[in-house]
């Protein structure tokens, strides 16, 4: 739709969303918040951005096959850190980095990188959601 | 026919809220640690600075103690939208659009 | 007992939004309301389980030395798994919807049962 004073707001005012589910993300395991919360800021960023401007610049911004593909490479990645524990010598998704200083983003061993991939998982899952739903209108 | 499925519908309702009220008012005290303070909650909330580093419990509870919980949520989350993916590009070769 | 109902007045709010999404659910015909009816019936059961963790006088689970007393955090972060299975649920259920409409041209229920008699 073309509307002046949507397409101004949201251009003034999606940098500042995706900043904040970002940090929502990264600090995870020192503020309320984490993985979920924080993928659901960033994919409404790109909803925002698919409304208020043309749906197809929209794709052009985030291709379809770079969110299926970033959604499969979450889950991966999920996957992946808990078989990199079993290598190491403890369970499945035991924690193999070291503790660390309570407090700071560098702590918790393995708990940043489990809340980056389950964020990087929810906001791909519902822009695929979007645009599917979206082409669907447009192909009838 | 459809009027007769209302008031029947209502019917049980009423007798259902009825029994959940009875219920509320049999419940342990709202704001007291009743049952659910355990010693689970207990162990997680004193140990979990010192076990895992991380200073966010629930982030700690969800990433560490129970972190299989929160895969088997992220494989719901992958299947919930492969379903969805299916059911909307089945039957689109007939209409002549381009499938995904 | 009225005044055991004041106290737990939390619960009592669930169970109401309980009925009020399975009332919404059954009674009207048109599909898409029946969506709504199971998402409000899963607001209330969130807020049951969630609210049963309250202890007075807690704050938030955030481990900080100068704190005593805490929420208890185990029905939160269950209810987190929860919340997601139920977004996903709408999602397929809405899509399926749409499959629906394509092939009979409607969302009526009470239409979709007689155009269902008539072929067979």
């Amino acid at each position: 739709m073309r509307d002046v004073v949507l397409q101004t707001i949201a251009k003034l005012i999606i940098p500042f969303i995706q900043l904040y589910g970002l940090y929502i993300i990264v600090h995870g395991h020192i503020t309320p918040g984490g993985g979920f919360a924080g993928g659901s800021i960033l994919a409404s960023s790109f909803i925002l951005y698919a409304l208020a401007y043309d749906v197809g610049d929209g794709f052009r911004r985030m291709p379809r096959l770079a969110a299926k593909w970033l959604e499969s490479m979450g889950g991966l990645m999920f996957v992946a850190i808990g078989l990199f524990a079993l290598v190491q010598g403890g369970n499945y998704l035991t924690n193999f980095l070291g503790i660390g200083n309570p407090g700071t983003i560098l702590s918790g061993g393995s708990i940043p990188l489990l809340t980056i991939a389950v964020g990087i998982k929810v906001a791909s899952t519902i822009i695929t959601l979007f645009y599917h739903l979206l082409e669907e209108k447009r192909h009838g | 026919m459809k009027g007769f499925r209302n008031i029947l519908a209502t019917l049980l309702l009423t007798v259902m809220a009825v029994l959940l009220i009875l219920t509320v008012s049999e419940m342990p005290a709202f704001g007291e640690p009743g049952p659910a303070y355990n010693q689970v909650a207990r162990h997680y909330l004193e140990r979990s600075v010192q076990e895992t580093g991380a200073v966010n419990v629930i982030s700690a509870i969800i990433s560490d103690y129970r972190a299989y919980d929160t895969l088997g949520e992220a494989t719901v989350l992958f299947t919930g939208i492969a379903a969805v993916l299916a059911a909307l590009s089945a039957h689109r070769q007939k209409r002549g659009g381009g499938d995904a | 007992m009225v005044n055991q109902l004041m106290t737990n007045l939390h619960y009592l709010v669930a169970m109401i939004l309980f009925i009020i999404g399975f009332h919404t659910m059954l009674t009207h015909s048109n599909l898409i309301k029946k969506v709504i009816g199971m998402n409000i019936m899963e607001t209330g059961i969130f807020l049951l389980f969630i609210s049963i963790g309250y202890v007075r006088g807690g704050s938030a689970p955030i481990i900080n030395d100068s704190i005593a007393s805490y929420v208890n955090p185990l029905p939160s972060a269950l209810i987190l798994t929860g919340i997601v299975v139920g977004v996903s649920l709408t999602a397929f259920s809405l899509s399926m919807i749409l499959k629906i409409y394509h092939y009979y041209g409607t969302v009526d229920s009470d239409e979709i049962m007689k155009i269902k008699d008539a072929e067979e």
